[in-house]
């Protein structure tokens, strides 16, 4: 992975810099000291590192802007974070730019439950904005793992996921408004506590453009009433193709679970190992979840048990109480943490149609031993949003970049088989340079012309999603 | 048929026929699927999307549908509905719409507020931009999040940033039953209260509506045993609002449902149809301000209603987030003007994709 050389004229202007944006901001929100600023040297892709020449933290959209406005006067490059859980690099800093953070801006503006909506600034965390909303029986539904850190800018910088986005939908789907600054420092309203704002969808391609169009500070969100109850079942495989196989035939059987997981053996063994789950010794399992009231529910399951008994389940475990459920999700939700004590791990999110589970799953199988490394699968299922785990040795020489091959083999196949590269983590630094696996020139020509008239002069983040030689001419 | 005279309409059979006649066009074109949502101004020069036609792709067991832009919606329902399977998102449209032009103008229906607009719906297009160039976006995967949305922009955009050729979509299995919660005899204000706490109910509400005359309408989908159950829910949790009748039949229920997305009651009124989207406890405000006659829907935060030809109805509604469009009729702009930022944003992204200025001109600012 390479990033373009730091522009040695704003090296040699960091004092200035510096100086320009306190006098713009309340001394506290300036970070250069060089210890704080290693807070800042990479995000959750931790591969990769360099410190940033500062760090700035607004508390409000004024300042936000403020901050915008000065780095544009001054030509500096400006990377904005949110809680830096980025599993693609999306918040990666080089040595010239500045990090706008957006952690302090975490209030809750407005709730309004009888038109079901919360705004709120857009450092506050995912999970918090859920825990805003439940005393009065709500929710926020996109729930990536990272939900307890990361931050809601981010998640539309990103357009996250997570596991129950199979009924409710990812980001873009609950995202009714954004306050949005742009590089040059102009604050602008898209959309509001409506649907549909009429005109150019602007706040559709905002969610999910990685920080490269302007800076989210705040955001309307769509709540919804938190159903009856809910409830998994955990339905153990002899093969991974079945268990693909069965996943098909409950989405063909009109049932609409909530999230359809699926992990294969190694990562079954792996979490076993970490936290004693107590999961059935078998090569594949799918954990389904249903929503509604206890009647409801057990309509769902049986329809869900008689499909998964055409398909010879080694075992089928219903949970019966909300014990049960917590141990049927332990290990799914344990699983990257399992992988973590297993060594080091490189996390992909490529997305097939399901239809192509079967194939995809054995040719990754193929490819692992092709390559001598562990790959070990957890994903989304019911969507087709894949998450092989790479595990490798960091601190063997020549291993990291094994394993980038590795990945960028998988992620191929996933393009081939008709999916994409990424289903909910973005394409960042990390996915950047296989950009034209999936596009045609034309075709990412047609996306950088939206940033060049957001950010004409490419100061936001532009050293990510396409790849460089594709962005040179427009990077400067 | 095309009601525009044969010289002045042009009708590609691939896209490959479509980029060449854009890159050759000498002036302004209008692009048209199958004409039944917006009337062609006179005098432009139509480009027919008719010819590219067909399914690509079906894999119900993917819930995945990819179609050519001129398909008919009629062609794609019919080939839905024999998998019991639909397009979440409620379409409707007049015999000879097309898929094109469901995406183009970002079509939904009462699912609105629960399964989204045909924007959620949409995971894939290719389109031809107004340099002539074939552009691809999206995919055919539900989850997708692989360099900018464009998707998104193109669905809503009128044909203004380019001309779309193939559409894929995510679809929803046809549920086995569906029922609808009735409180008659309701008006525009207590009906609005009443819909708004079914939306805030955890029963899963999949249409919340009002039609004059008719009452309060909540609908209820899912398997039977579950929708009984719902139903018997709502009737307890609305009693303060009124007393409920719960129609089952399925024709009847389809029957309601299709009237309130097609604004039945106000068929034959005088005045301009207007599209109004605010807050859903807005509605019956809006309802009351416009004074003619009205429906609601998505639980009073769309309000359709008939307002004076020639006057601008959004001159009663400035104080009141949200926005307006005129379907049909004169008098005011169509869309809702924009704020100078947005406008200058989309204005120039109209610019990138349609430098001269030749798709649609004028049709969104």
């Amino acid at each position: 992975m390479q990033m373009p050389p730091p522009d040695r004229a704003i090296l040699s202007r960091k004092a200035e810099i510096v100086a320009r944006l306190r006098a713009a901001l309340p001394g506290e929100a300036v970070i250069d000291d060089p210890v704080e600023l290693r807070a800042y040297e990479c995000d959750a892709l931790s591969a990769y590192r360099c410190p940033p020449l500062a760090a700035v933290l607004p508390r409000t959209t004024a300042e936000v802007a403020a901050a915008l406005r000065t780095c544009a006067e001054m030509g500096v490059k400006v990377v904005p974070r949110g809680a830096g859980t980025s599993l693609s690099g999306g918040s990666m800093p080089s040595e010239d730019a500045v990090i706008l953070g957006v952690a302090r801006l975490t209030r809750v503006l407005e709730v309004d439950y009888d038109n079901r909506f919360i705004r709120v600034e857009a450092g506050r965390t995912n999970l918090s904005v859920t825990g805003a909303v439940e005393a009065e029986g709500f929710f926020y539904a996109p729930d990536p793992s990272s939900q307890l850190a990361c931050a809601i800018a981010g998640n539309i910088g990103m357009n996250s996921g997570g596991a129950h986005c199979l009924k409710y939908g990812v980001t873009t789907n609950n995202l009714l408004g954004v306050t949005l600054v742009t590089m040059q420092g102009e604050v602008i309203g898209l959309g509001g506590p409506f649907c549909d704002a009429g005109g150019l969808d602007l706040l559709g391609v905002i969610c999910g453009s990685e920080g490269q169009l302007g800076v989210v500070t705040e955001a309307t969100l769509r709540i919804l009433p938190k159903p009856e109850g809910a409830r998994p079942v955990l339905i153990g495989f002899a093969a991974s193709d079945i268990a693909g196989a069965c996943v098909a035939d409950i989405i063909r059987a009109g049932i609409l679970p909530v999230a359809i997981e699926f992990m294969d053996r190694p990562c079954i063994e792996a979490t076993e190992a970490f936290c004693g789950a107590g999961y059935p010794d078998c090569e594949a399992l799918l954990i389904i979840e249903v929503e509604g009231a206890p009647a409801e529910i057990d309509e769902q399951l049986r329809l869900i048990r008689e499909i998964a008994l055409r398909h010879d389940p080694v075992e089928i475990r219903e949970s019966r109480s909300e014990a049960e459920s917590k141990r049927i999700w332990l290990g799914r939700k344990s699983a990257f943490g399992a992988m973590g004590v297993m060594g080091d791990y490189m996390c992909l999110d490529g997305t097939i149609p399901v239809s192509a589970l079967p194939m995809v799953l054995r040719r990754i199988g193929e490819l692992s031993a092709e390559y001598g490394l562990r790959v070990a699968n957890v994903f989304h299922a019911g969507d087709g949003n894949m998450h092989p785990l790479i595990l490798y040795n960091a601190n063997q020489p020549g291993q990291l970049e094994l394993c980038e091959r590795l990945g960028a083999e998988i992620l191929t196949l996933c393009v081939e088989a008709g999916g994409c590269l990424s289903g909910e983590h973005g394409v960042g630094i990390e996915k950047r340079d296989l950009m034209t696996v999936q596009f045609a020139p034309a075709d990412l020509e047609a996306q950088m012309r939206v940033k060049d008239v957001f950010d004409p002069r490419w100061l936001l983040n532009p050293a990510k999603v396409f790849p460089l030689e594709t962005s040179a001419g427009r990077r400067g | 048929m095309s009601q525009t005279t044969v010289a002045a309409s042009s009708r590609p059979g691939t896209e490959d026929e479509l980029a060449g006649m854009i890159r050759a066009a000498k002036g302004p074109v209008w692009v048209r699927g199958g004409g039944t949502r917006i009337v062609p101004p006179a005098g432009l020069e139509v480009l027919d999307t008719g010819g590219l036609s067909g399914i690509v792709l079906y894999e119900p067991a993917a819930l995945t549908l990819v179609v050519r832009a001129g398909t008919p919606l009629a062609e794609v329902e019919a080939l839905l509905a024999a998998e019991n399977q639909r397009l979440p998102f409620e379409p409707g449209g007049a015999p000879g719409s097309t898929m094109g032009g469901v995406a183009a103008t970002n079509a939904c229906g009462p699912r609105r507020f629960q399964a989204g607009a045909c924007r959620d719906a949409l995971i894939g297009v290719r389109f031809v931009d107004g340099r002539g160039t074939v552009v691809k976006n999206g995919g055919r995967v539900m989850k997708n999040v692989t360099g900018y949305d464009l998707v998104k922009l193109l669905a809503g955009s009128h044909g203004t940033l380019g001309v779309l050729t193939e559409l894929a979509f995510k679809l929803q299995p046809v549920p086995p039953a569906a029922a609808t919660v009735i409180l008659p005899g309701l008006s525009a204000k207590a009906a609005g209260a009443a819909l708004r706490a079914a939306m805030s109910s955890p029963y899963d509400v999949t249409g919340a509506g009002w039609m004059p005359g008719t009452g309060a309408l909540i609908r209820v989908e899912g398997l039977a045993e579950s929708v009984d159950y719902r139903c018997g829910r709502l009737a307890v949790a609305l009693a303060p609002h009124g007393a409920a009748v719960v129609e089952r039949d399925p024709a009847r229920v389809t029957a309601l449902w299709r009237d309130l997305r097609a604004a039945a009651p106000l068929a034959g009124g005088t005045g301009a149809p207007w599209r109004i989207s605010v807050r859903p406890s807005d509605g019956p405000e809006v309802v009351e301000r416009l004074g003619g006659e009205a429906v609601m829907d998505w639980g009073g935060g769309l309000v359709t209603a008939l307002y004076p030809e020639g006057a601008d109805a959004r001159a009663r509604l400035t104080d009141l987030p949200g926005h307006a469009t005129l379907v049909r009729g004169t008098g005011a702009a169509r869309f809702h003007p924009e704020p100078a930022p947005v406008a200058a944003l989309s204005a120039a992204l109209r610019a990138q994709f349609d430098p001269r200025g030749i798709l649609n001109p004028g049709l969104m600012g």
